[in-house]
Parts: C-alpha cells; sequence; structure tokens
C-alpha cells in the first residue's frame, strides 16, 4: 500500500482526540474526488475512529498501518 | 428526505469538564456529515458566552484525579489526594485546579473549549439557547456569540422528534 502516491500529507502527530479526524475531514473537503490524502497520527484511538469516519462518510480509508508509535492512513475522497 | 443522519444534544452543564462532551461529539459529527443542533440550558448557556470562563469544580468530586501537568513523568504521575477541607474553602482553588486541567489538556494535544467551539460554529451546528433559563439568569442576546438563536422545549423537541440521536449532557 506504501505504493499509493498521497495528492496530500497531514500531520496530526500529538494531536487528540477529536483534532485528527476534524482535520481530515477538513483536508478531504479541499482536495478532488479520487484524490489521496495521507495522514499520520499518534492518538491509538485514530485506528478505530478513521475505520468509523470513512464508513459514515464514504471516503475509502485504502490503509490503516502502524509503525512504532505513529499511525499511518491513506484515504481516498469519494 | 435525505439519508443525512441528525444528532440532537441538550448541553445543561457549564464546568470546563461537562462543556467538553457537546462540543466534541457536536463538531465530530458533523466531520461524518452528521446535521447537528445542540440546545443550550441552565448552565450549559454559559458555554455560549463571548468569553468560556468555564472551570472545574474539584470539591465533592471524589473521582477527580489530581495530577500535575508538568515535570518528569513518575512526578506526572502521582494522584495528590486533596481533602475536601482545603478544596471547599481554600480561596482559588477552583482556579488552580482549572488551570492544571486546561494545562494538562493542552499538553496531551487536546482542543481547547473554544477551538472546538469555533469549528462548531464554522460547520454550521445550530446553538440554540433555552430562552426561559436566559431570562431566568439575565443573560440577552448579546452575551452570546454570533448566530446562537433562541428557543424553547418545543424547538428542541421538533428538532430531536426527527433526530437518530438524541443526548442530554
Amino acid at each position: 500500500m506504501s505504493e499509493v502516491q498521497a495528492n496530500m500529507e497531514l500531520d496530526c502527530r500529538g494531536l487528540n482526540c477529536p483534532l485528527p479526524i476534524l482535520k481530515t475531514k477538513k483536508a478531504i473537503e479541499s482536495l478532488n474526488s479520487g484524490d489521496v490524502l495521507k495522514m499520520v497520527a499518534t492518538d491509538p484511538g485514530s485506528i478505530n475512529d478513521m475505520n468509523a469516519w470513512s464508513k459514515r462518510t464514504g471516503n475509502e480509508l485504502l490503509s490503516s498501518e502502524q509503525t512504532g508509535d505513529e499511525y499511518v492512513f491513506f484515504i481516498r475522497k469519494k | 428526505m435525505s439519508d443525512t443522519k441528525k444528532m440532537a444534544l441538550i448541553a445543561s452543564r457549564g464546568e470546563l469538564d461537562w462543556a467538553y462532551p457537546p462540543f466534541i461529539l457536536a463538531s465530530t459529527a458533523v466531520a461524518l456529515d452528521m446535521e447537528v443542533q445542540i440546545f443550550f440550558t441552565f448552565y450549559g448557556l454559559t458555554l455560549l458566552k463571548k468569553k468560556i470562563d468555564a472551570k472545574v469544580a474539584p470539591h465533592a468530586n471524589p473521582s477527580m484525579p489530581m495530577k500535575m501537568p508538568f515535570g518528569p513523568k513518575s512526578f506526572k504521575n502521582i494522584e495528590w489526594p486533596i481533602p475536601n477541607l482545603i478544596s471547599s474553602n481554600l480561596p482559588g482553588f477552583n482556579d488552580v485546579a482549572t488551570s492544571l486541567m486546561k494545562k494538562t489538556f493542552e499538553s496531551k494535544g487536546v482542543a481547547s473549549i473554544e477551538q472546538l467551539r469555533d469549528i462548531c460554529v464554522e460547520s454550521g451546528v445550530k446553538m440554540v439557547g433555552c430562552q426561559m433559563t436566559m431570562d431566568v439568569f439575565g443573560f440577552t442576546k448579546d452575551d452570546f456569540i454570533d448566530g446562537v438563536e433562541l428557543g424553547g422545549a418545543a424547538t428542541f423537541l421538533e428538532f430531536a422528534a426527527e433526530a437518530d440521536i438524541q443526548l442530554f449532557l
């Protein structure tokens, strides 16, 4: 999945609930349909939260991976 | 009718710890493409004031941990037992506890109440002030941030009847 080319990167390291979701939402709004957003967070709750957000909004969660203390998400805008 | 989910909240408390849930839930719900209305009543009305001065009230709250927001980790993890005698009688204790909690929130990357409220306003969360409790407490619309609408129980119930989520906070 690391082959996916992101159109935008969003750094949510150090932020706690609900800021990663709110910033992701804002970032997605600035993209075009089909664009990919890469988001990096350190909040362990963001795994479930990003799943829920993707499910509700219809923006596709291409991957969510943990590397060390960081969580990396790739999202394709619907 | 669209299939947009709706959430109706009642915010009835004005302490700092109670100020968070309505604004966290409302801002997140909007991020999840929901439509949100918050009905502010009784002490919740103070969350609509231009400057929020919500404080924490440690007195008579035995479940509240008192920890320090600074120093090495071992120091931060100490729970300070604060006797009620101090928390209820020492002038300014609420202010100290409030400032400690705000510092802890900040160091944990938690948004401030003002920040979350701004996001709610910008993203179209409908804020309704309870007219009756405004009269009781002597608030006018000028005390509140722009965009607040006024209404009563019927206003809340009309929206809540169509809402998928209703919470009293």
